[in-house]
């Protein structure tokens, strides 16, 4: 007869204990990278830690809930789009006009659509930043996830969002920008983005959101919901059966990851300056998962530093040899999901256990 | 009433265009669960192929017949190829097998633009297929639109036949109901996978030679018919040709109703919340196979 012996939880001290990678982390993102770096790898560096903070959430509903969100490009346009409406009204009134600057060149009127009014408020905003992303996440997974529609089901109807809203943004081209999106954002709450050093400010926010976030999401995943989490991802009935309702547990994961993709589009806007279809469409939606896919998706680490290795290596190598780096992208898919499914993150027990098997198999050859 | 009835017709034309895209897909992912993401470049080849042989081949009523079965090998021997190279060894993780074959589609779309260039190629509709067919009264039918409407109802008709009456068919509709039981009843499953793969990717590429008529060749094109390709299948019900025909002509006619009385692009995120929608109440899709598995 098998005993059942519950483990209890660990001590609080413990799962509060900030590890050691954390505080290295912090260190090289705080304090390392903004002396060390010139202002344009800096703002560079600042748009690939907006990818990692998409990938925190990947990390969490992808790596341990098994969701395969493909339209995380939905969340981080959202985001990105709440955030440079405002800028964008901050930015026409800070020049004594009502409209934004392509208002004035296609629009219908003189007047404001009516859904860009609230937009001027920088408290409404930035709530909307997080909390839009949130609500259609959980419109959609409450529907989907209620019918236990799943796997691959799940995957389809998350892209196909991706790729409804970027068409629906091109087409209206007289109050969103078409596809051109917002662009030319000159200020952030009043700081000029022209100067450099609001540059670092906006990085230093981005780093500090990153570092935030990861915390965040750590303690998530080794609280009892994490261990959920990934018991519905690797056997969804068997928690049906003991009692939980599987439906809620992938709700909360989908709905978090996405206010994280629309975070993290929102900081994006001032880094960047510009948001548009061409950024939260399909091929950017699934460029937000090969990142954590690469890293180790289950891992928060291994996805992080995944989503910025891959973000680096693609605006260093697609300068310089466009064709090559869509070759080394699709290899990167192949190999990585394909033939270690853990990421790099898992490379080192892969490789042990290799080692470890070898002379295993001899003993009982 | 012309009104209607051209609308309806554009909407039936944009049905038989999902319906030839979808209707490899549909064996594919029912066969094996596995979501192919290249099956948008093999639709790519198909296109490509036809513009090749109109090149070598002058008369372009000729080469479009020939391209059909060519279209059909070399788009089925490179899904073969995917199938025996990564596929066969994913069969446990099909949602990764998306991911993979995003990969893969991503490099195909990089070879069409190396070997091909990145503008858009244009080729030459036969002149019986440039005009249009007058039925009286306003109402004129395009004739490739026709021609397509003709190819997906053909290509429908014979899959059928295939499945229904061949002992291949048998052998694939074993598989899908039930793999193992397939298996020990001494099917080699991972060759009726390869066959199954083989034809699926054919049809993407006579879907492709049939795109030809109405839309630009591009290394891009794939991705733009993909995503519905998958709804149709997904709505349909996965491995469900019935589901297919019904869903692909219905969607097609939401769409060009949508569109005529809205834009297009709120047609299209109209079309997918209905999508989401009937899935709730029908999760598995419009028909689906009956299992006592819970999963």
């Amino acid at each position: 007869m098998t005993t059942i012996t519950e483990t209890p939880p660990a001590p609080l001290s413990a799962r509060l204990r900030v590890p050691g990678a954390f505080v290295l982390g912090a260190v090289l993102l705080l304090g390392a990278a903004p002396l060390a770096l010139s202002d344009f790898r800096l703002s560079l560096l600042a748009k690939y830690l907006c990818y990692a903070i998409v990938a925190v959430g990947v990390s969490l509903a992808w790596g341990r809930g098994g969701l395969m969100v493909l339209g995380q490009g939905v969340f981080f346009g959202l985001g990105g789009y709440a955030m440079a409406m405002h800028l964008k009204l901050a930015d026409a009134a800070a020049t004594g006009e009502t409209l934004p600057d392509f208002m004035q060149l296609y629009g219908t009127g003189d007047a404001l659509p009516w859904w860009w009014k609230p937009f001027a408020n920088p408290g409404f905003a930035l709530a909307m930043t997080v909390l839009l992303p949130m609500a259609v996440a959980a419109l959609l997974g409450f529907f989907v996830f209620q019918r236990r529609v799943k796997g691959a089901y799940f995957a389809i109807l998350s892209q196909a969002l991706a790729a409804a809203l970027s068409v629906w943004l091109v087409g209206q081209q007289a109050t969103t920008g078409g596809t051109n999106g917002l662009t030319d954002i000159q200020g952030f709450f009043g700081y000029s983005l022209d100067d450099p050093v609001n540059q670092r400010m906006v990085y230093f926010v981005i780093a500090a959101v990153l570092l935030l976030l990861m915390a965040a999401a750590r303690q998530l995943f080794v609280s009892r919901y994490g261990e959920l989490l990934v018991a519905v991802r690797d056997s969804e009935e068997r928690v049906r059966f003991l009692g939980y309702n599987p439906a809620n547990v992938k709700l909360v994961a989908y709905v978090v990851a996405a206010g994280m993709a629309g975070l993290a589009g929102a900081l994006f806007v001032p880094a960047v300056g510009i948001i548009s279809p061409a950024l939260i469409g399909i091929v950017p939606s699934i460029g937000f998962v090969i990142g954590a896919a690469v890293g180790g998706r289950a891992s928060l680490v291994g996805a992080v530093l995944g989503a910025i290795a891959v973000a680096w290596a693609q605006s260093t190598l697609s300068d310089a040899f466009p064709g090559a780096w869509t070759y080394l992208q699709g290899l990167l898919f192949v190999l990585a999901v394909g033939f270690l499914p853990g990421g790099l993150a898992s490379l080192g027990i892969v490789l042990r256990r290799r080692r470890t098997r070898t002379p295993a198999t001899g003993e009982t050859a | 009433m012309t009104v209607i009835l051209n609308q309806s017709f554009t909407g039936i034309s944009i049905g038989a265009v999902l319906l030839l895209i979808a209707l490899g897909l549909t064996l594919t992912f029912g066969q094996m669960g596995v979501i192919n993401m290249a099956h948008g470049e093999f639709i790519m080849t198909g296109a490509y192929t036809t513009y090749v042989l109109q090149k070598s081949i002058s008369g372009a009523g000729v080469s479009l017949l020939v391209a059909l079965p060519v279209a059909f090998l070399v788009a089925g021997a490179m899904g073969a190829l995917l199938e025996w190279l990564l596929i066969r060894r994913l069969y446990t993780r099909p949602l990764d097998t998306l991911l993979v074959t995003w990969g893969v589609s991503l490099m195909l779309q990089q070879l069409a633009r190396d070997v091909f260039g990145a503008p858009n190629v244009q080729t030459h509709a036969p002149d019986l297929l440039t005009g249009n067919i007058s039925m009286g009264g306003g109402i004129t039918f395009a004739s490739s639109r026709l021609f397509i409407l003709g190819l997906a109802l053909l290509s429908v008709l014979v899959l059928t036949i295939v499945l229904r009456l061949t002992p291949l068919g048998r052998r694939i509709r074993a598989v899908v109901q039930n793999r193992d039981l397939a298996e020990v009843s001494g099917i080699a499953t991972g060759r009726v996978d390869r066959v199954t793969f083989f034809i699926g990717s054919g049809l993407a590429g006579v879907a492709g030679v049939a795109l030809t008529l109405v839309g630009p060749i591009g290394p891009t094109m794939g991705t733009n018919y993909i995503v519905d390709a998958f709804l149709v299948v997904v709505v349909g019900g996965i491995g469900q040709l019935k589901g297919s025909v019904i869903t692909a002509f219905a969607l097609g006619v939401l769409q060009s109703v949508l569109e005529y009385s809205t834009t297009v692009s709120v047609a299209k995120v109209i079309v997918l919340v209905a999508i989401v929608a009937f899935l709730q109440w029908r999760p598995q899709g419009l028909y689906t196979l009956r299992t006592r598995s819970l999963a």
